[in-house]
């Protein structure tokens, strides 16, 4: 492969990480209500969204600058995940699985009018912490914002494995998610256990929003794909498995990336912008079909 | 000796199904009580009214104390319930699952305690990476009691540790129970379906028959009654 070229696909890799990170984010959202609640939560993506608009009204009517906004974005979204499984999904906890799948789309659809309503449709624009500049290294151009994006995103991830496999409260969160009867009995409070799993998937999302607006632009509809794109990387790592969700997450990123820059090229100039989407759903399609568990996923053997 | 456990006219229902009928029984500091009966008779049902994983009526006092029937909140005044088939987090490791038994615990002494109840269970210390789902229905049983002792409990609940377990697994597991009466004091309220064994173990028992308590006295009064003969021990 000539130099050039090599330097294009390093370069391609590293968007796709950066984007990857945030499908990675958001699929671990996914992926800890999932395991603890048991469903997907369609709202995922119209919460991730409301934060994002948060941290915009911080930084541009309030004059905050990005970290702080971050900050006081992260608590906000954690409590409001809070809330909302105290208040919404816990009174149809109970029920059947599609009764909690509806109150999510239910939840998608008024997140999304409350976002029009307060902020109309208009597209803004929140302004990167890292710079818009790109620099060189080895001859690959590399965008200060993906570096710091993936950076964020693995620091992200690291805070969260250290929660759940160092401490006690996360022994407890995962307790409550894989054995909620068995953990009431050691005396684990579960439904706290659920609804703080909920704000640690908000968080994440309000994260993934943060990291996705700078360079997509800041809109109502922001993060409809990009919740198609979690939910393809989380069944493509297995839906019930965080380190799946991430490896997941940034395969489907940097593939993605990879798949339309050789449809520069003439044998796979059909593969356009518009298939991005049907592609990440035709992956859900295969590795629901071929592999359910996903490639991290276990199947559970039950000992008798 | 002073009553640690009191039930009052205990009734519990699974939804139209009355499960027990008003049922009655203390547990003395320091006693191992059996709870012996048919199956259907109760025996887990008073396992569950007592840990509030089953709505009930009556009283259950520890201590004195009214227990409501919220098992958390049971947990945390000091009642270890090891309910039937194996109570554990198989998706978890044995040391986590050793660390979650001493959930409610606020004190420093867990990683002593770890060591102490090794010492009864010393296959523990090497496979404290694997997860308990891998483990053998026996070690399963025995790391289900392991991980109720890490409570520290005032109060341990057993539920048919007997079930599906070969004979001399069964003895191992009670000859620590045995033990940790003897040595440590604690007070066990023990349902099982092996009469025999059960009457060994314990020094007084209650015979439950279809949701009330038909017969009650010390083990050894039970034993040489006719109708538990006939009905439980099968001679």
């Amino acid at each position: 492969m000539p130099l050039a070229a090599a330097a294009d696909v390093a370069q391609q890799v590293v968007s796709g990480l950066a984007s990857g990170g945030v499908y990675a984010l958001l699929a671990l959202a996914l992926v800890i209500i999932h395991r603890s609640t048991g469903v997907i939560n369609f709202a995922q993506g119209e919460m991730a969204t409301l934060s994002t608009y948060i941290a915009w009204t911080l930084t541009a009517n309030h004059g905050w600058s990005y970290w702080p906004a971050f900050a006081v974005t992260l608590a906000l979204s954690f409590g409001g995940g809070v809330a909302v499984h105290r208040l919404v999904i816990r009174p149809v906890e109970r029920g059947s699985v599609l009764r909690i799948v509806i109150v999510t789309i239910g939840l998608l659809i008024a997140i999304n009018g409350f976002v029009v309503w307060q902020w109309s449709g208009e597209p803004q624009q929140l302004e990167s912490p890292f710079g818009t500049e790109t620099f060189t290294v080895g001859g690959v151009a590399v965008a200060r914002h993906d570096v710091g994006a993936i950076g964020v995103a693995l620091a992200m991830v690291l805070l969260l494995w250290a929660l759940f496999q160092l401490t006690k409260l996360g022994l407890a969160l995962r307790a409550a998610a894989v054995n909620p009867e068995e953990a009431r009995l050691v005396g684990v409070r579960v439904t706290w256990m659920l609804a703080l799993g909920w704000g640690l998937a908000a968080g994440l999302g309000a994260v993934a929003g943060m990291l996705t607006a700078p360079t997509v632009g800041l809109d109502p509809q922001m993060m409809q794909a990009i919740l198609i794109y979690a939910f393809a990387a989380a069944v493509l790592g297995g839906i019930d498995s965080p380190f799946g969700a991430v490896a997941g997450g940034l395969l489907l990123g940097v593939l993605l990336n990879l798949l339309g820059y050789v449809s520069r090229y003439e044998p796979f100039a059909w593969f356009t912008e518009e298939l991005r989407l049907p592609a990440a759903l035709l992956i859900i399609l295969v590795v629901l079909l071929v592999r359910p568990v996903g490639l991290f996923g276990r199947r559970e053997a039950h000992r008798v | 000796m002073k009553t640690l456990l009191e039930l009052d006219d205990v009734r519990a229902r699974y939804g139209p199904v009355q499960a027990l009928h008003g049922v009655s029984l203390t547990v003395r500091e320091g006693e191992v009580v059996a709870v012996l009966g048919a199956n259907g008779a109760g025996k887990t049902t008073t396992l569950r009214a007592i840990s509030g994983t089953v709505s009930r009526s009556g009283t259950v006092e520890l201590d004195g104390r009214p227990l409501r029937p919220v098992p958390e909140e049971v947990a945390r005044a000091g009642v270890a319930h090891v309910p039937e088939g194996r109570g554990t987090f198989v998706e978890l490791t044995v040391t986590e699952n050793l660390r979650l038994g001493a959930y409610v615990r606020r004190d420093r002494q867990v990683k002593a305690d770890i060591r102490r109840i090794q010492g009864y269970f010393p296959w523990l210390a090497e496979r404290g990476a694997q997860r308990a789902g891998t483990l053998s229905g026996g070690e399963q049983q025995m790391l289900a009691l392991a991980r109720a002792l890490m409570s520290r409990p005032r109060l341990l609940l057993l539920d048919e540790p007997s079930l599906g377990l070969a004979p001399l697994v069964v003895r191992e597991f009670y000859r620590i129970v045995r033990e940790l009466n003897e040595r440590e004091g604690l007070t066990v309220l023990l349902v099982e379906q092996d009469a025999r064994i059960a009457l060994a173990v314990s020094a007084r028992a209650y015979v439950l028959e279809a949701g009330r308590v038909a017969l009650a006295g010390t083990s050894e009064e039970l034993r040489g009654n006719e109708s538990v003969r006939r009905s439980y021990l099968g001679y």
